[in-house]
């Protein structure tokens, strides 16, 4: 039992997502979706206890290694599927009254249906060995967001979920392209089977253009700055509680998927020196951060605001991988849990206006501290956590990709980073000062505070911003070790 | 001339590629856009397709790989049916073995890459079905499947 775990983390919630749709009864389905994702998030937590033994390693089917396809779970691998699956679980406790007001009671069991597929597909894309899996996971969860964007109440919804779609498919397309061309060139579809016969073909050009497709495919589904059109949208006009999953996880997976093409398949040596891309993602992060950034600031509605904040934030952990040294890619790990954790739980606290009040526009949220103080603290402390204050998760890893920068001596990175900081400050207090110190709306006046049903689970993730702010162990601890045997992996591929 | 003939499949995976692409960008029309990345997405099943092809390949088919023991138990279970017929079969059975023998000289073609493809047509007749499905939902919405005029209206609200 226990060594088949790494295949039950993908095989229950899957199955379970057909059988729950046949089941057909809302409040049951509701129920056994929370205990599945749970279940798996229990898994998970037994994955990476078992981290300090050494990886594991699956062979689907029992067919031996570089011709099946191999489960591949080591520190990065568990880390980034502990944080999916924990943040899938808490959103789902969260998510029943919320879906109630936002989704159509018809919809329920599809939509949970749904939920449990795009979470398949995000583990998937964790744990999987083999290349063109990638891409049959990537598919399964973009396909399954795309459905559960276009839930939303909006006649909007559908339309950003059919852009979403379009370029989505387009980003997905690319990196098959690149998949086939790896494939022509070293005929084998496991990953560190690749790697290992790349040495003889690199020079090829046949190389360079997989390359690049795969990047370009990964960029659209990280939402990195000139590509990054389809997300706000997408995440505007879905209902809260598929925006707090998907903004949780989705993009970080796609920079899983990225480090790992960087640093498992190709080598940095490839990527970084025969090609100039760590100067061009650097240029590409900093750029993003300040466009998306001082977007935010002139946003209306608060869920466009937190979707530009997405894009930028999706710079700094880019910024972290294109450094390519222990304590870049450390950062770049870190930052993708810590905000995941503040930026799930500030969709949290907008799911929970969204309740009560009923619209997002700022100018509804006007005075809404006065009565729903308990969900307006929780934006200020996540807040505090997105800008980087002391104490909060923010902090960790902004700190830990700053004296990277420092130690590689690029004083403008840090500079920049520093002046970042202060437009995330514009755009949060901008929304504090709206809550607490403006004159109320007639829609925040008779709002209620958010029930304790929602309350509780957002104040545990805005919670655990502020453990993981001062108790790194966890974070940067399991961050650090990943790092560390990424560019150790790539080592040992150089001395060969 | 003869590189640029002799890719000739390649040149077809790239003009669909552009086309499709083209198509996707520049087509207002919410159908056209899904048909153009239906093209694009085509593209790459025959680039697949086509770099599993090995000239003089044919497909790989595992033919009396275990001469001896297929031929005994093919012709055991002819003569079970019948006689007349056993003989027919059995006659059949000895050419079956002989091609197996040539077999191992045979060149096969990779099946992996339509393997592959299987899937990923799989995946694109998803893709278009809920392309299509929020198409519908769209054109009830607003009445109108051109995205200028979508755009025009949501501009207005």
């Amino acid at each position: 039992m226990i060594e088949q775990l790494p295949v039950l983390v993908i095989v229950i919630p899957l199955m379970a997502a057909p059988l729950f749709v046949l089941i057909g009864n809302r409040k049951l389905v509701l129920l056994l979706t929370q205990l599945v994702c749970w279940t798996v998030f229990g898994i998970t937590v037994s994955l990476l206890s078992r981290m300090q033994y050494g990886p594991i390693s699956y062979e689907l089917g029992g067919w031996p290694s570089p011709y099946g396809i191999v489960y591949n779970v080591d520190y990065l691998s568990a880390f980034v599927m502990l944080f999916v699956s924990g943040l899938g679980a808490i959103v789902i406790t969260y998510a029943p009254k919320s879906i109630d007001k936002e989704v159509h009671h018809s919809k329920h069991t599809l939509f949970y249906a749904s939920y449990l597929l795009c979470m398949t597909g995000l583990l998937g894309m964790c744990i999987t060995g083999d290349l063109f899996n990638v891409f049959v996971f990537l598919e399964i969860s973009s396909l399954s967001s795309y459905a559960l964007i276009s839930l939303g109440k909006t006649r909007r919804a559908p339309l950003a979920a059919l852009h979403y779609l379009i370029i989505g498919t387009v980003g997905a397309t690319f990196f098959l392209i690149g998949i086939g061309l790896l494939y022509q060139m070293t005929g084998t579809l496991n990953m560190a089977d690749i790697a290992s016969r790349l040495q003889a073909v690199e020079s090829s050009r046949t190389m360079l253009v997989a390359f690049a497709f795969m990047t370009v495919g990964l960029f659209i589904k990280m939402a990195v700055f000139p590509l990054h059109t389809w997300l706000p949208n997408a995440y505007t006009y879905a209902p809260s509680v598929v925006t707090c999953f998907i903004a949780a996880t989705a993009t970080k997976v796609s920079v899983y998927a990225f480090i790992r093409l960087i640093y498992v398949i190709f080598t940095p040596q490839f990527a970084f020196e025969r090609l100039p891309l760590d100067s061009a993602l650097m240029a590409f992060s900093l750029v993003g951060i300040f466009v998306a950034s001082a977007a935010a600031i002139y946003q209306t509605n608060i869920k466009r605001l937190l979707a530009y904040s997405s894009v930028a934030q999706i710079g700094y952990m880019l910024l972290g991988i294109s450094m390519s040294n222990v304590g870049g890619l450390t950062a770049g790990i870190t930052h993708m849990f810590n905000h995941a954790l503040i930026k799930g739980g500030l969709f949290m606290v907008v799911g929970c206006f969204a309740l009560r009040i009923g619209s997002l526009k700022l100018e509804d949220l006007r005075g809404a501290g006065k009565t729903m103080p308990l969900t307006s603290f929780a934006w200020v402390v996540g807040g505090l956590g997105l800008i980087g204050v002391p104490m909060t998760a923010g902090f960790v890893s902004k700190w830990l990709l700053l004296t990277s920068a420092l130690s590689l001596e690029l004083w403008p990175v840090a500079v920049l980073m520093l002046l970042s900081s202060l437009l995330a400050v514009v755009y949060i207090w901008r929304v504090v000062e709206i809550l607490y110190f403006s004159p109320a709306s007639h829609l925040a006046k008779t709002a209620k505070e958010a029930p304790m049903a929602m309350l509780i689970p957002t104040y545990i993730v805005i919670g655990s911003t502020i453990v993981f702010g001062c108790w790194t162990v966890y974070s940067a601890g399991i961050a650090h070790a990943a790092a560390e045997s990424l560019l150790g992996i790539t080592q040992m591929g150089g001395v060969q | 001339m003869t590189d640029f003939l002799g890719l000739y499949n390649y040149w077809i995976v790239i003009f669909l590629m552009m086309t499709g692409f083209y198509i996707v960008i520049a087509r207002e029309n919410l159908i056209k856009t899904i048909i153009g990345l239906n093209i694009f997405q085509t593209s790459v099943f025959l680039l697949y397709i086509t770099m599993g092809k090995v000239t003089g390949g044919t497909a790989p088919i595992l033919k009396g790989s275990h001469s001896g023991e297929s031929h005994g138990a093919e012709s055991h279970g002819a003569e079970s049916h019948g006689a007349e017929h056993g003989q027919e079969l059995h006659a059949a059975a000895e050419g079956h073995l002989d091609s197996g023998v040539e077999a191992v000289t045979e060149i096969y073609s990779n099946p992996i890459p339509s393997v592959l493809m299987l899937t990923a047509i799989v995946v694109g007749i998803a893709t278009t079905a809920l392309a299509l499905a929020l198409v519908v939902r769209i054109r009830e919405e607003y009445g109108t499947i051109e995205e200028d005029e979508i755009l025009e209206m949501d501009r207005n609200s």
